[in-house]
């Protein structure tokens, strides 16, 4: 009897150690993978890391901190401080620029309150559309490398129309934003039916359009008819004001196209997943043997990918110069192109990542203003911040190191990063 | 779990043929042999004492070498650089230069020594697959390994090519070396192996000697008694549904690889393409799907000529198709199983119409067919990339098989297939027959032709040499396999007039 109550009482404790292990309540595996390789653990780690780094090139960069390390044997302390002050106040302008100030709830309206989100959604939307246009292009298998092309050609069209055909006050908007769009589409399609026909490689064809967007951008505004004529300098016309998108005045630059990139964000997470394209470019993208096997065009998809990704990028530049620029010149469009792969990198190719995303790299971008005019501290440091986000987002692998990350449980987001970027 | 406390005991200059279905945990187990993973629990014992391997350069330090299913050699690399390659011979240092000759003669005296011809200046992305796999073990032996591990090495060969192996491997034990031979054939664990051991769901499920039959093995590693002879009752052939004439298809290279095809599929008949692998069957299917534009001569399915159809429109008119690569051109790997199982059919009523799809529709017919199909997955969610060969195989099958068909075209069905689901496919194309489908299947196996065939043509150098019943015997059917027609030498390709001896 004795054995077997021993044996009954060694055979019991087995199982119990697996309902100590996180169980199936959502909680506890929230908490077994907050610690675990996955995404958005990687994700913000790397945004972690990359401000910490930020915080030394700080240090570097400011020369009476540096100054104070020359006796930091004497006087630790003073260097540390100095540090310490130097980068602190530079982040909490980076926050107060991009977020909210604190100031402002004693001192100032709900205007001012405002502003700084205000700012970060103004930067964050035309690079929610150029985002897109790199993510839904990279879910078919295409490496949309010419989203600032395609920006570039929507700037233009959507601006020439906005001066040119004086339409009435809803109209001039919506056509504005059309031509926009279809001008950045025509900018895809290119490179897309190039890839269908000829299987000419879209990256390579896509550059080369960038180069021609930018240089046609900077000949057509000091053409007639376009150059504002009481400027000598390379700026056009103003739009006119009913096709500019509405913004909510002073301060408060942000206007519709962030709403509008809401809507188009909602409307590609549609199409990736329930409509008969999403389908196929999807197929396509994973893998165009078994798509074309299956009866789906793969020419016929990469070209209309193409027109989506660059009508998409179109829109992004179409919001810039409706919403903010009003004029063409020739750096109308910024970098929101290149920083739409960025974007798009960082989202991990998914709609919402994507938007995201490019809402971090517009706070990024507002509160390194701030940064810049309060702090004296370089604009580029935003930059180089987002520069670093991204090389982490690219190597999981480092902060998975540099962390001891479990791996994930499922490894699948990480293999398909892995496979194309 | 793939692995589920496996004890296994290898002697030295002993065959050991490790038996089981696919995703069984076959692969997995010789993976931590090999130091590709690490198991949680157990250990690795070599010679007396136990190791424990980081990586594949900690096996072949303790003399374990693998053979990979899928062959790890660099293409662009000639024979010599690829089996240098991570031991490289230098001159001068760490930092010298390559010493080529003294790897050629590596080459050259390991190759002789155990009775494996390769040419160690031929750029390996020229060379058959065969010669590949010899390449592959050619390396493995010049690491001087006592332990080689062989994963499904037999899967990618033809009937000739697989004879030679079995020599080669028969060799390598008789020299002391001790070999693991991974596979799920029955035919070649009775032909070579010493001790078999027999695993199924990750754990060992016994062990056999190569006297046991065919069907004891078969039993015990898919845990039920299993057919294997395809059950069948004689055709009943009915109007010619697909027609080929004067058929010319081209290569990728621009070779001619169907070279005048004449041939009829009758409803309600099988008609088995017999062939070695690479003697046109893939261009003659992929001509039929529009995949590949013709050269010349007419297609034509009940009388409507496909020819310059879409691929689409071909297979919407009612042609089923199991292609022969399935990871490549059958499953999107990255979909679920329910995204798979629509994947020419997503535009269509009742999944959706040109402009969205419909997941309802979708995920009710993927349940259906999951069960219908006995496509053993977790859910219909589950990427396809997940699943065994056999399951996804069974998702192609399913799908293709799941609107009104007018001709089924199937080549190498279980290629890679666990016998349980070559069993089920067989009966399901056998199915197919019976309810009036054309069937036609092409495979280089030759006993799954003999199984399923009602007429059986031998394909070789892109033309019909013969149509014959299935119960010729199989010694023929071989020659004819090897373009021996009546004892005359293999005809040369273009040759007018070859014998197209029984051609209908």
């Amino acid at each position: 009897m004795t054995t077997d109550d021993a044996v009954a009482t060694e055979q019991a404790p087995p199982p119990a150690p697996k309902k100590d292990e996180p169980g199936d309540s959502f909680l506890s595996h929230f908490v077994h993978n907050l610690w675990a390789a996955n995404t958005f653990t990687v994700t913000v780690l790397s945004i972690l890391l990359a401000l910490l780094i930020g915080a030394v090139l700080i240090v570097v960069s400011d020369s009476a901190v540096l100054d104070t390390f020359g006796y930091f044997t004497a006087r630790p302390s003073d260097a540390l401080t100095a540090s310490w002050n130097a980068v602190s106040t530079a982040y909490a302008d980076l926050f107060k620029g991009a977020v909210f100030d604190p100031e402002t709830v004693r001192t100032g309206t709900w205007r001012e309150a405002l502003a700084p989100i205000s700012e970060t959604l103004t930067y964050a939307a035309p690079l929610v559309f150029t985002g897109l246009s790199v993510a839904v292009a990279f879910r078919g298998g295409l490496f949309n490398i010419g989203g600032q092309g395609q920006a570039v050609i929507g700037t233009i069209a959507a601006a020439v129309a906005g001066f040119s055909f004086g339409l009435p006050i809803v109209l001039n908007l919506l056509v504005a934003l059309i031509v926009g769009l279809a001008g950045g589409a025509l900018w895809g399609f290119i490179p897309g039916i190039l890839k269908a026909r000829t299987g000419a490689h879209e990256v390579i064809t896509t550059i080369m359009l960038n180069y021609t967007a930018g240089l046609f951008l900077t000949w057509l505004i000091l053409q007639k008819g376009v150059q504002d004529p009481g400027r000598t300098d390379a700026i056009s016309k103003a739009v006119a004001e009913s096709a500019q998108l509405p913004s909510l005045g002073g301060a408060l630059r942000v206007n519709l196209g962030i709403v509008l990139a809401v809507l188009v964000t909602a409307a590609v997470a549609w199409m990736l997943n329930r409509s008969a394209f999403g389908f196929e470019l999807r197929a396509v993208g994973a893998n165009p043997a078994a798509a074309r096997t299956a009866g789906i065009s793969v020419g016929r998809t990469y070209t209309l990918l193409m027109v989506v990704a660059g009508g998409l990028a179109g829109l992004g530049g179409a919001t810039q110069v409706l919403g903010t620029a009003y004029s063409l010149t020739p750096a109308v469009a910024g970098n929101i192109g290149f920083d739409g792969l960025l974007v798009a990198l960082l989202g991990r190719n998914r709609p919402w990542g994507t938007l995201l995303a490019a809402v971090l790299f517009g706070a990024l971008r507002a509160g390194g203003n701030r940064m810049q005019s309060f702090s004296g501290i370089s604009l580029e440091l935003v930059t180089v911040l987002q520069a670093l986000i991204v090389i982490f987002i690219a190597a999981p692998a480092l902060v998975k190191t540099i962390f001891h990350l479990r791996a994930a449980r499922s490894a699948r987001l990480g293999a398909s990063m892995a496979k194309g970027w | 779990m793939a692995n589920d406390h496996i004890d296994l005991t290898v002697e030295p200059g002993e065959v050991h043929a490790l038996l089981g279905e696919n995703g069984a945990g076959k692969s997995t187990l010789m993976n931590q042999l090999y130091g590709l993973l690490q198991p949680d629990s157990g250990e690795i014992v070599v010679d007396g004492t136990p190791r424990t391997f980081r990586s594949p350069r900690d096996a072949i330090a303790a003399g374990i070498g693998m053979v990979h299913q899928h062959f790890m050699l660099v293409p662009v690399f000639t024979v010599a650089e690829n089996i240098a390659l991570g031991a490289e011979e230098t001159r001068g240092g760490p930092l010298g230069w390559l010493d080529r000759r003294r790897s050629r003669r590596d080459v050259l005296e390991t190759s002789q020594r155990y009775g494996l011809p390769v040419d160690p200046d031929a750029l390996v992305e020229n060379l058959p697959v065969g010669a590949q796999q010899r390449v592959e073990i050619v390396k493995a032996l010049t690491r001087d390994v006592d332990l080689l591990i062989l994963d499904e090495p037999t899967a990618v060969l033809t009937p000739q090519e697989t004879e030679d192996l079995l020599a080669v491997m028969r060799g390598l034990a008789e020299s002391g070396k001790s070999v693991v031979f991974i596979t799920h054939k029955l035919k070649e664990v009775r032909a070579i192996a010493d001790r078999i051991t027999v695993i199924r769901r990750g754990r060992t499920v016994g062990t056999a000697t190569p006297d046991t039959a065919e069907d004891e093995l078969a039993a015990l590693m898919v845990g039920r008694a299993v057919s294997l002879e395809v059950q069948k009752t004689p055709a009943e052939p009915g109007r010619p549904v697909l027609k080929l004439s004067g058929l010319i298809v081209e290569d990728d290279r621009g070779v001619r690889a169907v070279d005048g095809v004449d041939l009829v599929v009758h409803a309600g008949e099988v008609l088995g393409v017999a062939g070695v692998q690479g003697n046109g069957q893939t261009e003659l299917v992929e001509a039929v799907l529009g995949l590949r534009p013709p050269r010349a001569g007419t297609i034509q399915v009940d009388n409507e000529d496909l020819v310059g159809m879409s691929t689409k429109r071909i297979l919407r008119s009612g042609v089923g198709y199991v292609p022969e690569d399935r990871s490549t051109d059958g499953v999107v790997k990255e979909f679920t199983v329910a995204e798979n199982l629509v994947l020419d059919m997503y535009d269509r009523a009742p999944y959706g119409n040109a402009f969205r799809l419909d997941a309802r529709a979708i995920a009710t017919s993927a349940a259906e067919r999951i069960k219908q199909f006995d496509v053993r997955t977790p859910s219909a969610d589950a990427a396809v990339g997940t699943l065994s060969g056999g399951n996804q195989q069974k998702v192609v099958v399913a799908r293709e098989m799941s609107r009104p068909l007018r001709l089924f075209i199937a080549a190498q069905p279980t290629r890679g297939v666990d016998v349980g689901s070559v069993e089920f496919i067989h009966s399901r194309i056998v199915h197919e027959r019976d309810v009036g489908t054309a069937v036609l299947v092409v495979s280089s196996e030759l006993d799954e032709i003999i199984g399923l065939a009602d007429r059986i043509a031998v394909m070789y150098r892109g033309r019909i040499l013969a149509i014959v019943s299935p119960d010729t015997p199989r010694e023929e059917i071989g020659l004819l396999m090897a373009g021996i027609t009546d004892g005359s030498a293999a005809p040369e390709p273009g040759t007018p007039g070859a014998a197209e001896k029984g051609t209908t």
